[in-house]
């Protein structure tokens, strides 16, 4: 182990000498957040590239799917209100999902600053299923959405979660000459079902 | 922003022939373009199709880099500069745009300052409790000590495993470290999967930007490049497609690879995680689908804790691409059941550097790129003119420290302006630290060797007030008798690069204050 | 008032009407100008290459030239900051500190020092382009930079609003740089010249363009 000693005493013996304190963080307030978040949620959902629905503008979850997505075959549903066409019984490994077009989970929480939402291992089941699912569908409380990320950061989840992640909008990117595209190398899009 | 009160309306643009007419990127649901990711807010492309690549500064191998040729090269092609220099100037004022709309927007830079300066007076202290939690967590910790010891330790673990393909994310780290040369050479098959690094790969180039690696090149370049390696359609020169061309090639890589790997943006030490960022996924694709997952952690990315970790992130998409965060923001702190999750935490030098006083700073640096962009000499010279992993401000800070013979140059090209030290998001002075690389270079005697002569003739003739006159009278005198053309050579760099002399005017003011005040009042 | 002026070498050389000029603004405002005829050069051009040993003498012989003065006055932004934050190759005795300390810019010294307020006699009926000098505008806080989130202020124009029949004008990318950076123009000739270019492009397309609505 004498490379970790060897950093370690380099790292003491030139660390900078003075007084560097830590800083007490202040709680910055989020405009539009005040009352009802769904607004500055939605907005800056989309403004990432994300759509944003309510539950009440639809039957049901499903439905919305077989509208909006209808070349859809293999619906993979990790919650309990979208049946799902992949019996997770058949899910051995990561790459199970490869050819899964449409995704369902559940979002831990939203964060109306950004428009993002955030997954665990627990709402994704094998985690892949957001990555190479060609669209996901993402079912979020609308009571779940704290104000911003500083908000979202006391979560317990952040200390007991193996992976957390949060998505704002679906896969982009811009790399050639700043066009942006959406489906990188992930979903092509991303819609929140509000609920709750 | 302007010191105009009253100017709402956006001004004309530097090269108003190479934005385009139709916005091609992605639009939301009402036909509004959409601008994150790495997107413009508007066209912009080069118009002639077919004008070449212009490439990197030249190998002169441990030589100092010559950053002032590949500049001129840059700048000869015309189309590719004046794109270059509009989108990242166009991603400098979303910047603005994005960090202007937080009224906190200063107090943030100085809480991440101050965070970082903590953070690394206490590094020792913050690794071991990073490395513990992890620990506790059932991941598996290396360190190494230098980016050959950090190549071997990714390496034995695949050669351990029997693992012959590995995909990864962008990490700047591991192109410090010559981690895909390294590769290469022992029969790895190593793939990049964010796109603008997979672009770079497969046209054997460094990045030329930390956000961007291929931010440099044009369609057209892009196309020709998947080409030769992809076997795709080099006339087909539409965006989404190429994007897909992409897609679908390195998809089937990523579902059959061995092993993957990440960087890391931030390192929590209270939990152990590593956060990553991107706009892709390609990091949760990368460390979610084979059973191996490493991550490659610089040792200055040790943050204390998740409430600081909101200020970093709060900063680092605005500062970088003018949106509230990436697409992805992903926190590992353990491997998922029935798979391996190994850090390979690396010094190569940074330990040295925090002993630096004037340069230690620059260690907290969170790699958002703003500096690039608001650089006028980076925009007009490409990043692959540094010929460096890092370049652009920060690059001229950071290089030196890396190989100082072979970065002795880069300091030299500044003009110290200072807005790059503005842009900082954890208030780095880098210009600062510029003029101060220059003192080092001089003082080991770096400077090439006409410059520090003149150097010594100046300081000798202006620390004599009798010989300086005499020397301005000559000069002159010199300035009003020879012809144009005599001046107008070659070893006048002042005229054959597109300036004329200026006018000599007939009287020094020192002569008009002696004619017309007609004191010779030495000082008191 | 006694100021003592300080001409720039390329000002003293190549533009001697803005430093009578400078003079002649200074007397006009009631300050009794003194010019040290053995002044030469801040030492900027040998700091900004690193070798601050070889500007250590011209430094020496500034710090002699303008010890005693309450105030030292000069036109040019970059020299000003040069004298205030980077003279530091000769020993820091109280002598050289007085001076560093008491050595602004035009501009600064008109607005913050004299703190004037009107120029009656002042008349320009023309649109004008402000062009910020970066070691003026970054280094010595002349005016706001455009990377910072902050009111916006700038001494210059603050100063020039009060010129008759003045307008304004602002070109795009504003505080830019435009390339001269000293040595910078001189060793690396192709950037310095592309930004030059460029800058002044910016100017004559707002001006031509006229006045933003």
């Amino acid at each position: 182990m004498s490379g970790r000693e060897d950093i370690l005493a380099r790292v003491h013996r030139n660390r900078p000498a003075g007084d560097y304190a830590l800083p007490l963080i202040p709680h910055f307030d989020i405009p539009g957040t005040e009352q009802g978040r769904l607004e500055t949620f939605s907005r800056a959902l989309e403004a990432m590239g994300g759509r944003f629905r309510r539950s009440s503008e639809m039957s049901s979850p499903l439905a919305w799917i077989r509208e909006n997505i209808p070349n859809a075959r293999i619906i993979c549903s990790a919650v309990p209100e979208v049946p799902s066409d992949r019996e997770w019984s058949a899910v051995r490994k990561p790459q199970d999902l490869a050819d899964v077009d449409v995704a369902v989970v559940r979002a831990v929480l939203g964060v109306a600053e950004s428009g993002s939402v955030l997954f665990t291992e627990a709402e994704l089941k094998v985690n892949t299923l957001a990555y190479l699912a060609q669209h996901l569908v993402v079912l979020l409380d609308e009571g779940a959405i704290v104000p911003g990320l500083q908000d979202a950061y006391t979560h317990p989840v952040f200390r007991s979660a193996r992976y957390a992640v949060f998505h704002t909008g679906p896969s982009a990117t811009a790399d050639i000459e700043g066009v942006l595209i959406h489906g990188a190398q992930g979903v092509r899009s991303l819609t929140v079902i509000a609920d709750g | 922003m302007s010191l105009d009160p009253t100017i709402t309306q956006p001004a004309p643009v530097l090269h108003p022939e190479v934005i385009g007419d139709r916005f091609e990127g992605a639009k939301d649901a009402e036909g509004r373009p959409l601008v994150h990711a790495e997107g413009t807010s508007k066209p912009i492309r080069a118009r002639t199709p077919h004008e070449p690549q212009p490439r990197g500064a030249r190998d002169r191998g441990n030589r100092p880099v010559d950053q002032i040729e590949a500049a001129e090269r840059f700048i000869a092609a015309t189309e590719h500069e004046k794109a270059h220099d509009e989108r990242l100037w166009d991603m400098r004022l979303r910047r603005d745009k994005a960090a202007h709309a937080l009224p906190e927007w200063e107090d943030m830079r100085a809480l991440a300052s101050q965070i970082k300066e903590h953070a690394l007076a206490n590094l020792d202290t913050y690794l071991g409790q990073f490395e513990a939690a992890a620990k506790a967590n059932g991941v598996v910790v290396h360190w190494a000590a230098d980016a050959a010891e950090h190549n071997r330790i990714v390496h034995q673990l695949l050669k351990d495993r029997g693992a012959k393909s590995l995909i990864k994310s962008k990490s700047m780290l591991t192109d410090e470290c010559g981690f895909r040369a390294y590769m290469a050479g022992v029969g790895i098959e190593v793939i990049e999967t964010d796109l603008g690094e997979r672009i770079q790969q497969l046209d054997h180039e460094e990045p030329a930007h930390v956000i961007g690696p291929a931010i440099h090149k044009t369609r057209e370049d892009v196309a020709e490049v998947f080409a030769r390696t992809l076997g795709s359609d080099p006339t087909d020169t539409d965006i989404p497609h190429l994007a897909s061309v992409q897609r679908e090639a390195t998809r089937p890589l990523i579902l059959k690879a061995d092993a993957g790997m990440t960087g890391c943006n931030f390192a929590v030490a209270e939990t152990g995680t590593v956060v990553v960022c991107t706009n892709e996924g390609n990091a949760d694709l990368s460390a979610n689908t084979p059973p191996l997952h490493i991550a490659s952690i610089g040792i200055e990315k040790i943050i204390p804790r998740f409430e600081h970790l909101a200020v970093f992130l709060r900063l680092l998409a605005r500062n970088a691409i003018g949106t509230p965060m990436t697409q992805y923001t992903s926190h590992f702190r353990a491997p998922r059941a029935g798979a391996e999750l190994h850090y390979v935490i690396v010094d190569n030098g940074r330990s040295e550097r925090l002993g630096l006083k004037e340069f230690w700073t620059s260690l907290k640096c969170i790699r958002c790129g703003a500096c690039m962009n608001t650089c006028p000499v980076y925009r007009r010279s490409g990043g692959l003119s540094y010929g460096a992993t890092y370049s652009g401000p920060i690059g001229i800070i950071l290089d030196p420290t890396l190989n100082r013979r072979k970065y002795s140059s880069l300091p030299f090209s500044s003009t110290l302006n200072g807005s790059c030290t503005n842009v900082c998001p954890v208030k780095i002075n880098i210009h600062e630290q510029i003029f101060a690389w220059r003192k080092v270079m001089s003082e080991e005697h770096r400077l090439p060797f006409v410059k520090s002569e003149m150097m010594k003739v100046l300081g000798y003739v202006l620390a004599r007030p009798a010989l300086y006159r005499a020397a301005l009278g000559a000069a002159d005198e010199a300035l009003r008798l020879l012809p144009h053309f005599v001046l107008a050579n070659s070893l006048n760099t002042w005229t054959n690069k597109g300036r004329d002399m200026p006018e000599a005017p007939t009287q020094t003011f020192h002569g008009w204050w002696r004619e017309h005040r007609g004191q010779t009042r030495k000082s008191p | 008032m006694r100021v003592g002026l300080f001409i720039p070498c390329y000002m003293d050389a190549f533009e001697p009407e803005v430093g009578v000029a400078t003079l002649e603004l200074l007397e006009r405002l009631g300050c009794t100008v003194e010019y040290p005829v053995d002044q030469t050069c801040c030492g900027q051009p040998m700091t900004n290459t690193g070798c601050h040993q070889d500007a250590a003498a011209a430094e020496a012989l500034f710090v002699k030239n303008f010890s005693g003065y309450e105030f030292i006055v000069a036109p040019s932004g970059s020299c000003v900051h040069q004298v205030r934050v980077n003279m530091t190759a000769i020993e820091q005795t109280p002598e050289v500190r007085a001076v560093r300390e008491r050595t602004f810019e035009l501009t600064e010294f008109i607005h913050d020092i004299l703190k004037v307020s009107e120029f009656p006699w002042a008349r320009f009926p023309h649109k004008i382009g402000l062009h910020y000098n970066c070691n003026s505008l970054r280094g010595i806080n002349l005016a706001s930079p455009s990377e910072i989130k902050a009111v916006p202020f700038s001494k210059p124009r603050a100063l020039l609003e009060k010129v008759a029949g003045v307008e304004f004008v602002e070109p795009a990318r504003w505080d830019e740089c435009c390339g001269f950076g000293g040595t910078f123009s001189v060793f690396e000739p192709a950037v310095s010249v592309k930004m030059g270019q460029d800058k002044k492009f910016m100017h004559i397309a707002r001006i031509l363009n006229g006045a933003p609505a």
